[in-house]
């Protein structure tokens, strides 16, 4: 890994090993590698019961009746409930939205939308009884795209809306729309030599994270309930799940359970209420596990989009303006939808310096699968048209296409489109620039003097092809995503920091309610406390709600945010700590009133390197506690009408090269390598860093050329909810993946670092789309690129004959 | 759902005598995976595990008598001179944890058009060994694909091998999918170069409601060798040849518009993959093949 920039100011600066910068291993990591770790799918509860969910069969329709006698008299049943049965006035639940019922009331929207619930004393028998329950649906049209969602006769997928977007849509079936004005566009583009347009097409990915949705609830002799969950936020599953359960809060115990990814699919709530609900019922703890299958129909998936787009540029190469509008599906329920089009819209113009803009994003309402949030956020989508949109107007202007980028690549200083400036580094033409740079991969890798490795070759061991019709390509891809929660969202964190003296030995707690999804949190976690106080034993304690929020594990920001809370508890502790010292041994030598002091090794130390007294003895029947929230700057909302403002607290941006090999003859992709360079501020667990950008970028080049839900268009049902033709990529598909990491501060963020995980899923697709183009030759305006694009077989696939 | 376990083979045949509906499970890949997703839910499973002789195969004279449960992981390492085009088939098999417990046995008993190991069957040559307590009998493997997963099994009946020709000049198989690995066929081509016979045989899977061959591409083709001596000279099969034979192949197909790819994709790609296993047996035949050949014939 290179590293470069400026040298990041650390605080305290403690030497103990296993601090921050230093690549400590991961505490669950030997489990996870041998099978052993516990995940939400192992636990078990003597005596529990077993929950399971009757979902919709068709995507629009009104429900005629519910007859669940027969499941109700079945052997081993405890509980059926339906809409009917819920307990309180509170039935409805969202992120920000609180427009998805519990159970389905009247009506269901989508196909797969829970419907009834059943508790029972074995996986089984809970199935078999969901299946007898009987429910009459009269079906309703569907509306899946914007021509149907906004056509005069629409049906309407939520009647009487109430939420605080419905005044400003032009429609009932658009959920929210924010326009970004900056400038004049239509004046701009009179000044532009040259003007390339483009509609393109994102299709819906699913995170697909290993382990399937998974939670135990637990009744308490106080009428309150225990929940055992894989979420990736505590505290907002908590103020969802307690009003629909009638209990207060402090009633609704929630521990985090092993959680098997998450990419934002754990954002929203799945069957948290639903287990709490039939625990509450029966008096027993009841479980839950999803199956894979249901795991398709149990979360939102990334947004499918549709973008178009317009920019211009003078014949030196600068752009003039940008003109866009991007079409977001956000399907029947709202989840993170009004903050995805926030992201897509202010993030609409890619790293790039334009000063006139008219940008539109909007997301719909239909019958299709509830999107929400998926690593990159809207940022996701913009990035493949934009980037697409740079090469285009790069052959027209006729310059190299990562030179045209870098001539208009934004840098610190620059503004948004909203108007906000990038008040920390940008290096958008650096990135660009080390990955050119990089060597490419030898051609022909896989020729040798025995003939062909076919593993090697785009359709690896299906022996597809000995070198016949393979053409290399090259294509390049940059991307700018949002750190943290955005348009005035008050996003804090909070840590409880504790330090006491165990056999002898100073010992540190860290306690917060962060979510560990994979991510590697509570490896930071006690990198941060070892660096801020000096001492080598650190607990990480489960998170749990007996401690305040943590936000969520989204939008790169849990090692700002809470890592944030983390470092500013240390510090509270560390002052606390000098202060007892003080008052305890002040007297015995000067430097405990004149020099700066630090914690080292377990000792009181001067900044000149003298022990003035061990920790132990400092903390000789004394404990030091403290919790604390921490906020990073505030932003603001952007303004409804002109979109200024400023939104954002961080950006971050990588930069992709993709090396692909194509089969011409059979449309086959194997992609050879995929380089990236990132610009991390500061890498905390670089290990960890290498592990998120080669993730991250791994998961681009699935929504490349294999990852898409596919859904009917006439039904609105899902048509490939398994791993066999819901393809992920296998590490036969996964290439080399190069990472040259930059540090370059941000001052604003502790220890000037800059969120890591969603810029590399940003640029990876678009930069494999463009390696694709450049070895076929094809236009290529949607993706996941399939087979048939690139031999333009493709027929109507969407309408199957039986 | 009893689990009917027989200790013998014989005790399997009357199970299955007596509970015609009973689904016979070995390796379990494609059983299990159909009652996991709820797909059926059979009355019996007649589970053949504990019947050792499924796992043994016997190299004759003329055929290789494979039975019904060795793994496709055996066919790759120890039957790849005699069966080299289900050995390449068997390498595209799901997962290495598949591989070692799948078989051909259940391919064929699923009857699945996208089952890897038909293409291959049908380049080969092959009869699959049915038996019932009424005694047993050899299909024709051309006879045993009846519909989408069906088959000429009768309803007592199980399969206990599969005898399929030893290769006797080059074959190839090749397989499209939209992964790299770990996928399910969106088509699939078998091709054998039977050079005693001077006769090509081939395959194709998921392309049709169920593994065929292309009949009037295999009869161009043999036409054309004959004719233009090509089985002596060996002289390089000329593009437009190829091309027909190619084109005879996609005609071949039937296929349907589905989540894993297009109609018009798979008749394109099963002609993609006719020409080029031509090109590559025709090009090892020329190679070794024929000279071996030759000298097999006067030996």
């Amino acid at each position: 890994m290179g590293t470069t920039g400026t040298p990041t100011n650390i605080t305290q600066g403690s030497r103990t090993r296993g601090g921050v910068g230093e690549s400590t291993l991961r505490p669950d990591g030997i489990l996870k590698v041998t099978g052993e770790f516990a995940y939400a799918s192992d636990m078990w509860h003597e005596d529990m019961l077993w929950g399971q969910i009757l979902r919709s069969t068709v995507a629009h329709a009104e429900i005629v009746s519910i007859d669940t006698s027969e499941a109700l008299a079945q052997a081993g049943v405890y509980a059926v409930l339906t809409y009917d049965d819920l307990p309180t006035e509170v039935k409805h639940y969202g992120l920000e939205i609180q427009d998805t019922p519990v159970l389905a009331h009247g009506k269901v929207r989508h196909h797969g939308e829970p419907v009834a619930i059943v508790a029972a004393d074995h996986p089984e028998t809970a199935r078999r009884a969901a299946a007898k329950i009987k429910v009459e649906y009269r079906e309703l049209p569907v509306v899946t795209d914007e021509s149907s969602a906004t056509a005069p006769d629409a049906p309407l997928v939520h009647e009487n809306r109430t939420d605080h977007y419905v005044g400003h849509v032009p429609h009932p079936n658009i959920l929210h729309r924010q326009p970004i004005i900056r400038g004049d566009a239509e004046e701009a583009a009179k000044k532009a030599d040259f003007i390339v347009r483009g509609e393109y097409t994102f299709g819906m990915q699913d995170q697909a994270f290993l382990g399937p949705e998974s939670g135990l609830a637990v009744p308490a002799e106080d009428g309150g309930v225990d929940l055992y969950i894989a979420t990736q936020w505590l505290h907002s599953d908590l103020r969802q799940i307690a009003p629909v359960l009638g209990l207060p809060e402090d009633k609704v115990r929630m521990t985090l359970s092993g959680v098997g990814g998450a990419f934002g699919g754990r954002e929203d709530l799945s069957m948290q209420i639903h287990a709490c609900l039939l625990a509450l019922r029966t008096g027993k703890p009841v479980k839950m596990v999803y199956n894979r299958f249901e795991s398709f129909f149990g979360h939102v998936h990334r947004h499918p989009a549709k973008l178009f787009y317009e920019h211009g540029a003078t014949k030196d190469g600068k752009l003039t303006h940008l003109k866009a509008r991007i079409v977001l599906d956000g399907g029947a329920y709202a989840s993170a939808s009004p903050a995805v089009v926030g992201n897509a819209a202010s993030l609409g113009a890619g790293p790039y310096v334009v000063d006139d803009v008219g940008i539109e994003a909007l997301a719909l309402y239909t019958n299709n699968p509830p999107c929400g949030a998926m690593r990159g956020f809207g940022a996701v989508q913009a990035c493949f048209a934009y980037e697409a949109q740079m090469d285009k107007l790069a052959d027209k202007v006729g310059m190299d296409r990562v030179e045209f980028r870098r001539l208009n690549a934004m840098e610190q200083g620059s503004l948004m489109p909203t108007g906000q400036p990038v008040d920390s580094p940008a290096p958008v033409a650096e990135l660009l620039r080390r990955v050119k740079a990089m060597p490419l991969p030898p051609e022909r890798q896989w020729a040798s003097s025995e003939g062909a490795d076919v593993r090697q070759l785009p359709g690896g061991l299906s022996n597809t092809t000995h070198g016949e019709g393979v053409v290399r390509g090259v294509g390049y891809a940059v991307g700018i995503k949002n750190v943290g929660f955005s348009e005035g969202f008050d996003d804090y964190s909070t840590a409880r920091v504790r330090m006491e003296v165990v056999g002898d030995e100073p010992v540190v707690t860290v306690h917060t309610a962060m979510a560990e999804v994979g991510q590697g949190g509570v490896t930071v976690h006690a990198q941060i406390a070892r660096t801020e106080l000096g001492v080598t034993q650190v607990t990480i304690q489960p998170a749990d709600t007996q401690v305040g929020s943590a936000g969520s594990t989204s939008a790169s920001r849990q090692t700002y945010v809470t890592g944030g809370a983390v470092k500013n508890a240390c510090e509270l502790v560390r002052e606390r700590v000098l202060e007892i010292g003080r008052r305890k041994f002040g007297t015995y030598h000067p430097a405990w009133a004149t020099a700066e002091l630090l914690l080292e090794g377990g000792k009181v130390v001067t900044d000149g390197g003298e022990v003035l007294a061990g920790l132990t003895d400092v903390l000789e029947g004394e404990c030091v506690e403290v919790e604390e929230e921490w906020r990073h700057r505030p932003t603001e909302p952007f303004d409804l009408r002109t979109g200024q403002g400023f939104g954002h607290v961080q950006y971050s941006f990588a930069a992709h090269r993709a090396v692909v090999e194509v089969d011409t003859e059979l449309g086959l992709v194997k992609v050879i390598e995929l380089a990236c360079a990132q610009d991390v501020g500061k890498a905390l667990n670089p290990l960890s860093v290498i592990g998120q950008i080669q993730g991250g970028t791994t998961q681009g080049l699935g929504v490349a050329v294999m990852e898409e839900i596919l859904v009917d268009p006439k039904t609105a049902k899902v048509r490939n909810p398994s791993f066999t033709d819901y393809l992920i990529p296998t590490i036969l598909d996964t290439p080399t993946i190069p990472v040259d990491v930059l540090e370059l501060a941000d001052h604003h963020a502790p220890y000037g670092l800059r969120g890591v995980g969603e810029a590399p899923t940003l640029s990876s697709t678009p930069a494999v789309l463009a390696a694709i183009r450049d070895a076929t030759g094809l236009e290529l305006n949607r993706t996941p690129v399939r087979p048939e694009h690139l031999t333009e077989t493709e027929t109507c696939w969407t309408s199957p004959r039986n | 759902m009893d689990f009917l376990r027989p200790a013998s083979w014989e005790e399997a045949l009357a199970a299955k005598a007596e509970h015609p509906t009973a689904v016979p499970i070995a390796g379990g890949t494609d059983v299990m995976v159909e009652i996991n997703f709820d797909h059926r839910r059979p009355e019996y499973l007649l589970d053949l595990t504990r019947i050792g002789e499924l796992g043994d195969w016997e190299v004759g004279e003329e055929t290789v008598r494979l039975g019904a449960s060795v793994p496709y992981t055996t066919i790759m390492e120890r039957l790849r001179g005699e069966l080299p085009g289900l050995a390449l088939a068997s390498h595209t098999v799901a997962s290495p944890q598949i591989r070692n417990r799948g078989g051909v046995g259940g391919n064929l008993g699923t009857a699945s058009p996208a089952g890897d190991a038909h293409p291959a069957l049908l380049a080969a040559g092959a009869e699959v060994e049915a038996e019932s307590v009424r005694g047993s009998r050899l299909i024709p493997i051309d006879e045993f694909y009846t519909g989408v997963k069906r088959n000429a099994l009768a309803p007592d009946e199980l399969i206990r091998a599969v005898h399929i020709k030893k290769a006797d000049g080059p074959q190839q198989f090749s397989k499209v999918g939209t992964r790299n690995a770990m996928v399910i066929a969106v088509c699939a081509f078998g091709l054998a170069l039977h050079p005693e016979t001077r006769t090509v045989r081939t395959g194709i899977g998921s392309a049709a409601p169920t593994p065929v061959r292309a009949k009037d591409a295999e009869e161009f083709l043999n036409a054309a060798l004959d004719e233009g001596g090509f089985w002596d000279s060996g002289k390089i099969i000329t593009p437009s040849v190829a091309r027909q034979f190619a084109d005879l192949c996609s005609a071949a197909c039937n296929p349907i518009d589905d989540v894993r790819g297009t109609a018009g994709y798979r008749r394109h790609a099963v002609g993609v993959m006719a020409r080029r296993t031509l090109t590559w047996t025709w090009e090892s035949y020329r190679a070794t093949g024929r000279d071996a050949h030759e000298m097999g014939g006067a030996a």
